[in-house]
């Protein structure tokens, strides 16, 4: 947003205005950080958007999840230490350079939705 | 969405829509700098509109994810003729009887209250890929910097002669898309007496959703062994064997519905008598049927056509995997079941979920000048119902080759459930509330 401001002089008290009436705490995407948090949304349809089980859902949400725990079970569900339905067969369509962008991801994701 | 608002879009003039919240005050100014920054060789994620054409599984989930992977920069309008989504899979649960059309039904109003979204309820007339106006069928203009089609499949109605007017009396029903056909077939199913039978008749592949006409068979035999034993479910498929699942449903059909389900392949049919509820064959005798579910062949949607996108055998889109862009237009990516699928990609609605984020990032980068992702992933899971309890699934990982520069299958990932079971049924629903909420909350 602030990048955005600094581009278009003439907008910049109205939309400075906007963003603080709205207290929204996100910052713009990066390059890096899109394509992590796109990686991530292959998980979203089960587990919920950027990891928050969607209300009522049984299988769990991964925002916050620490790093080591997330890398470790989905290790396990590709050597089948970790048995399962689905994700034994999903985990293994995944690079351990790609659980480990996954599982760093999802620990600094929040768990709580940030306000629109 | 009044229509005045809509021409303000169509302008982008004064930019001021009257809706209240913080993702609208946001836009409002999107709208603004649109109106400064216009007409600009180059588009801006901060001064870019997307508009999405179509509601379902692919295009809720692509208006919803532009909006989050842009952190609400990129201005989305989304086109949806319906008031609510009504959700194809587990819809044949509605046809068995164990659940209702609202059980389905989610609607659209927190895409635009959380996420900022402008949901348009109309229909896209046409597109000027040159301009980059879409039209709509009430007269409204939107310019778009790009545009994300999801229009689903249409039905190529003269491959089955008589089909069309056959449908358009509600004689012989598809029920492809749910929603009132649904509960209108399971009306037939309800009024046809004990002794009856159910034809179901398949297209060859590829069409919307394989496995979803041999779980209809299933589910349907279901609520024939409860309620009219002596009624029977013919499946006449026009393809050499069943095409997914096959094992599992074909287990389930010898051990549950033995006598009661019958399966034909290689039945292609090629025309319907409505008067006598006949179906007639490439090659086999006639079959009559109280009530027949004829499912013709499919392509592209309307709109995507009509296009001139179906640059597949004139059925299907190609597209650019790394962006879903279409090969036969810029600026407008095409996802879901109207696209030329890659080897073992389904047209399923967990396909089309994934398709949309990898397109919303695209074009998220695209707006903000970035390279594209060089490796996206897609992945699939779709679970089939055999009665209304139990459920089997088929799961895959996709990830783009770039030597071929298609999407394939991750050797070693993937695969079946070993059995049907209530475990999986539980896990069906919880990836529907999941997936519904991924799309639309």
């Amino acid at each position: 947003m602030t990048a955005m401001v600094a581009t278009r002089a003439g907008v910049t008290l109205a939309l400075a205005t906007v963003v603080s009436a709205c207290a929204v705490a996100q910052e713009a995407p990066t390059p890096q950080s899109l394509r992590a948090r796109s990686l991530a949304a292959n998980c979203a349809a089960c587990h919920g958007t950027d990891g928050r089980a969607a209300a009522g859902a049984s299988l769990p949400g991964l925002a916050g999840v620490p790093a080591p725990v997330l890398i470790e079970q989905m290790k396990a569900f590709k050597t089948g230490a970790r048995t399962g339905t689905v994700m034994p067969q999903l985990a293994k369509g995944y690079s351990d350079a790609q659980i480990e962008q996954l599982a760093a991801w999802f620990a600094q994701a929040p768990t709580k939705a940030p306000r629109q | 969405m009044k229509r005045r608002d809509l021409l303000r879009l169509a302008g982008a003039a004064s930019g001021s829509v009257g809706l209240g919240g913080c993702a609208a005050g946001i836009d409002r100014l999107s709208n603004a700098i649109s109106s400064i920054g216009r007409p600009s060789p180059v588009s801006r994620a901060d001064t870019a509109r997307v508009v999405v054409v179509g509601g379902g599984y692919g295009g809720a989930t692509a208006a919803k994810y532009v909006r989050l992977l842009s952190q609400h920069q990129i201005e989305v309008v989304l086109i949806e003729p319906d008031a609510a989504f009504v959700s194809c899979p587990l819809s044949n649960l509605v046809l068995g009887g164990s659940r209702t059309l609202a059980d389905i039904t989610r609607p659209y109003t927190s895409l635009r209250a959380t996420h900022g979204v402008r949901v348009v309820h109309d229909m896209v007339a046409s597109i000027d890929a040159t301009q980059r106006i879409a039209t709509l069928a009430s007269g409204g203009e939107i310019r778009y910097d790009k545009l994300v089609l999801s229009p689903g499949v249409e039905m190529i109605w003269t491959e089955v002669t008589g089909l069309r007017a056959a449908s358009q009396q509600g004689r012989v029903l598809q029920a492809w898309k749910a929603g009132p056909e649904t509960a209108a077939l399971r009306r037939q199913l309800e009024a046809m007496p004990d002794g009856g039978v159910f034809a179901i008749s398949i297209p060859e592949a590829p069409y919307r959703c394989p496995p979803g006409p041999y779980e209809r068979a299933s589910i349907v035999a279901n609520y024939f062994k409860a309620a009219k034993p002596r009624s029977k479910v013919l499946i006449l498929d026009a393809n050499e064997d069943v095409t997914s699942k096959g094992p599992l449903f074909k287990k389930v059909w010898a051990e549950s519905y033995a006598g009661l389900l019958e399966y034909r392949p290689q039945h292609k049919a090629t025309g319907v008598d409505a008067a006598t509820n006949t179906l007639k064959f490439e090659i086999q005798d006639d079959v009559r049927a109280d009530v027949l579910n004829v499912l013709p062949p499919m392509r592209a949607g309307a709109i995507a056509v009509q296009t001139g996108l179906a640059n597949s055998n004139a059925r299907w889109c190609n597209v650019n995997w790394l962006n879903f862009e279409s090969t036969a237009a810029r600026h407008i990516h095409v996802i879901g079941d109207s696209i030329q699928i890659a080897s073992l990609m389904p047209k399923s609605g967990h396909m089309a979920n994934s398709q949309a984020k990898v397109t919303a990032a695209a074009i998220v980068a695209e707006l903000n000048g970035w390279e594209l992702d060089p490796a996206p992933m897609l992945s699939n899971t779709c679970y089939s119902f055999v009665d209304d309890k139990r459920s089997v699934h088929v799961a895959s990982v996709h990830a783009y080759a770039e030597d071929e520069k298609t999407f394939k299958p991750v050797p070693g990932s993937g695969g079946l459930s070993s059995a049907p079971s209530e475990l999986e049924a539980g896990y069906a629903w919880n990836w529907a509330r999941s997936i519904w909420a991924d799309m639309l909350a």
